[in-house]
C-alpha cells in the first residue's frame, strides 16, 4: 500500500474523518459557489444542518447538465488565480465540461494515482508506460503525477501509434501498461502482426479504464498480453483517474473514501438505497479545492460493498461498472448494456475481440445488429460452417439477454479499432 | 495423394471485394484455374483453385484476408451429357455427402474437371477410381 495509514484506516476513524470533510466541503460550497449556495436554500439546508454522514442524503443532486449550464468556471470554489490546471470532457453531446485544480488537488490526486498504480502491483523500480492521452483528457496527465508521485519511469507516449508503442515496450523493458482496455486488445493484435510475442516481454500488469469491460475481456487481454489485469475507475468531473481502483484480490474497486463519499441512488427517484444495492454511484469530493461536488450522479450503474478485503484494504468497494445508465440501451423495453452483449461474445472460444452493436428501427420494432469480425478459427469454406456460428451466437445472446439479435460477420479489420475509449454502440434511432 | 489443395476467402457482401482478392491474386503473378462464389444475403465465400495455393493463402492473408485451405478432388470426366451424373453416382451409392461441387473445362482436351468436396476425400478417390475416373494430381491441376 502507498499510504497504509489512510488505505486500512479503521472504518469509524475513517467516518469521522469523512464527516468532518464532508461538512468543510459543504461550507465551501455554500460560501463560494453562488450555484450551490441558491440550490442548499432552496432545500433550506446549510452546511450548520450536518451533522452526520447520513445527512448527505437531504443535500441536492449535481449533474453532468449543472456543469454544461455552469460553463466554463460556475462552480469553481476558488478564484482562477488559485487554479493551476483546467481540464475538460469532449464535447460531443453538447458544451465540454470544464474541471480545475488548485495545486493541492494536484498533489492529491498524484497520490491517489500513486496509490491506484502500487495497488496495480508497481512499485519504484517499474517502467510505466502511459498510453493514455495526454491533453485535455485526464487520463494521461493523472497517471503521469500518479507514476512520478509513487517514484517510478513514467514513459509518457501517450495514445496513438502502436507499432511504436510496442517498440517502446521491447526496447524499454515497460513493465506496467496503462491505456483503455480496448486499446490494449488492438496493441495485441499488433504485435502479433509484427511477429512480437509477449511472453518475452517484461510486462507484469497493466491498468485499464475510462471504458466499461468485462471480466471476460480481462481474461482475454491476460493470455494475450501475459500480464495481470487492473481495472481503474475515475471521472474528470469527480477528479479524473484513481477514484478507485481493484487490489490484487481482483473482487471490486476500492473506493478511495478519504476524498470521495460514494452512495448509490434510485435513478428514477433519487432515493439513496442501502449498502449492497444496485444503483446509480453518486460521489460527494471531500477534499477536492477547485471545484467540489457535492453528489455528483455519474451514470455509473454499481453496487458498494463493505465486507472487509483480504488486500487488507479498509475502503468500501463498488462493483466494476456495468454501464452507464445512458449507455444503457432499451431494447424492445429490455435494458441492455453493451458489456453484457461483450460478456457472451468474450466465452465464446474462438471469436475475435473486436465488436460493434449497430441499433436501428425498422417498422418501429429495435434491432441491434451485433457485428462480429471473422476469425480463422471461425472461416470455413462452407456456407453452413459460417451460418452456424451466426446462429450459435444469436442464441447464446437471446439466452442470456433475453432478446433476439442479428448476428452480421464482418471481414477482419472492418470494425474500426481505437487508440482511446472504443465506440461500441452506433444508435440510428431516432428517439 | 491425389486430393488438391482449394483456398477459401471470406467476402463481406459489398460491391469491389471480389474485384479485390481477384486482383491481390494478378498483382502476386497467381492465376485462378477455377472459382466459384457461394453466398447468402450477408455474406459470401469465394473458392478458388489456383497455381500456387500456398503462396496465394499467404499473400492473402498479408492484406488481411480470412483464409482457409481445404482439401478436395479433381476429378476428370468426359464433357458429354450424363458426363457430371456418373461422376456423382458412386458417391452417392457409397453415401457419402457431397458438400459442393463445381467445374471448368479443360483448355487442351474436350474433359471437363469436376472439384468436389467431400469430408471422406480418400474413401472419394477410392470410389471414383474403382469406377474408372481418373482424380487429377495437385501438380497436374495447379499447371492446366
Amino acid at each position: 500500500m502507498y499510504n497504509p495509514e489512510i488505505e486500512s484506516m479503521d472504518r469509524d476513524r475513517l467516518k469521522d474523518l469523512q464527516l468532518e470533510r464532508l461538512k468543510d466541503t459543504v461550507k465551501r460550497c455554500e460560501e463560494m459557489v453562488p450555484f450551490y449556495r441558491q440550490r442548499l436554500h432552496e432545500k433550506g439546508i446549510s452546511w450548520k444542518d450536518i451533522n452526520s454522514l447520513e445527512d448527505v442524503e437531504n443535500l441536492p443532486f449535481t449533474t453532468k447538465d449543472d456543469l454544461r449550464e455552469n460553463y466554463p468556471f460556475g462552480l469553481f470554489a476558488v478564484p482562477t488565480r488559485e487554479i493551476v490546471r483546467i481540464h475538460a470532457s469532449s464535447g460531443t453531446t453538447g458544451r465540454p465540461t470544464v474541471v480545475g485544480y488548485t495545486s493541492t488537488d494536484i498533489e492529491v490526486w498524484a497520490e491517489l494515482m500513486a496509490r491506484s498504480l502500487m495497488a496495480g502491483m508497481a512499485d519504484k523500480s517499474d517502467i510505466v508506460q502511459i498510453a493514455y492521452g495526454y491533453g485535455l483528457f485526464t487520463g494521461g496527465l493523472g497517471f503521469h503525477y500518479g507514476t512520478e508521485k509513487l517514484g517510478a519511469s513514467a514513459i509518457p507516449i501517450s495514445g496513438g501509434n502502436t507499432k511504436r508503442q510496442i517498440r517502446m515496450m521491447v526496447d524499454l523493458g515497460t513493465t506496467v501498461l496503462c491505456c483503455t482496455p480496448s486499446y490494449a486488445l488492438y496493441m495485441a493484435e499488433t504485435a502479433d502482426e509484427m511477429g512480437i510475442d509477449f511472453k518475452q516481454l517484461k510486462l507484469k500488469s497493466g491498468i485499464f479504464g475510462a471504458e466499461p469491460w468485462s471480466d471476460r475481456m480481462r481474461d482475454k487481454i491476460e493470455r494475450l498480453l501475459n500480464l495481470s489485469a487492473f481495472d481503474v475507475y475515475g471521472l474528470s468531473e469527480v477528479m479524473g483517474p484513481g477514484v478507485s481502483i481493484e487490489c490484487e484480490e481482483k473482487n471490486g474497486l476500492h473506493i478511495f473514501e478519504d476524498c470521495f463519499l460514494a452512495e448509490t441512488i434510485n435513478t428514477e427517484t433519487g432515493e439513496s438505497l442501502p449498502i449492497g444495492e444496485q444503483g446509480e454511484l453518486v460521489f460527494t469530493t471531500l477534499n477536492k479545492f477547485g471545484m467540489p461536488l457535492i453528489r455528483y450522479r455519474t451514470r455509473d450503474v454499481t453496487s458498494l460493498s463493505d465486507e472487509p478485503c483480504a488486500c487488507g484494504r479498509t475502503h468500501v468497494r463498488m462493483k466494476r461498472v456495468r454501464g452507464r445508465t445512458d449507455d444503457m440501451l432499451i431494447i424492445r423495453g429490455v435494458n441492455v448494456f453493451p458489456s453484457q452483449i461483450e460478456t457472451v461474445l468474450m466465452q465464446i472460444e474462438g471469436i475475435s475481440p473486436h465488436y460493434q452493436l449497430i441499433v436501428d428501427r425498422e417498422a418501429g420494432l429495435d434491432i441491434i445488429e451485433v457485428q462480429v469480425e471473422v476469425s480463422e478459427d471461425m472461416f470455413s469454406d462452407r456456407i453452413r460452417g459460417l451460418e452456424e456460428w451466426q446462429q450459435l451466437i444469436q442464441s447464446e445472446i437471446e439466452s442470456y439477454l433475453g432478446i433476439g439479435v442479428k448476428v452480421l460477420l464482418a471481414e477482419p479489420r472492418s470494425i474500426t479499432r481505437s487508440e482511446g475509449k472504443a465506440v461500441r454502440v452506433i444508435d440510428n434511432r431516432e428517439l | 495423394m491425389t486430393t488438391v489443395r482449394q483456398i477459401s476467402v471470406f467476402l463481406e457482401n459489398k460491391s469491389g471485394r471480389l474485384l479485390d482478392v481477384t486482383r491481390r491474386l494478378g498483382e502476386a503473378g497467381l492465376n485462378i484455374r477455377a472459382l466459384c462464389v457461394a453466398d447468402t444475403s450477408e455474406f459470401g465465400v469465394v473458392r478458388l483453385i489456383v497455381d500456387d495455393p500456398h503462396k496465394a493463402h499467404e499473400h492473402l492473408k498479408d492484406q488481411g484476408f480470412t483464409v482457409k485451405e481445404t482439401v478436395v478432388i479433381a476429378v476428370e470426366v468426359e464433357d458429354s451429357p450424363g458426363g457430371l451424373s456418373e461422376v456423382i453416382k458412386p458417391l452417392v451409392e457409397q453415401e457419402m455427402n457431397i458438400e459442393y461441387l463445381y467445374c471448368f473445362l479443360e483448355k487442351s482436351q474436350d474433359k471437363a474437371v469436376v472439384i468436389i468436396r467431400v469430408e471422406e476425400a480418400e474413401q472419394a478417390i477410392g470410389a471414383l477410381n474403382v469406377a474408372g475416373f481418373r482424380c487429377i494430381p495437385p501438380e497436374e491441376l495447379y499447371a492446366m
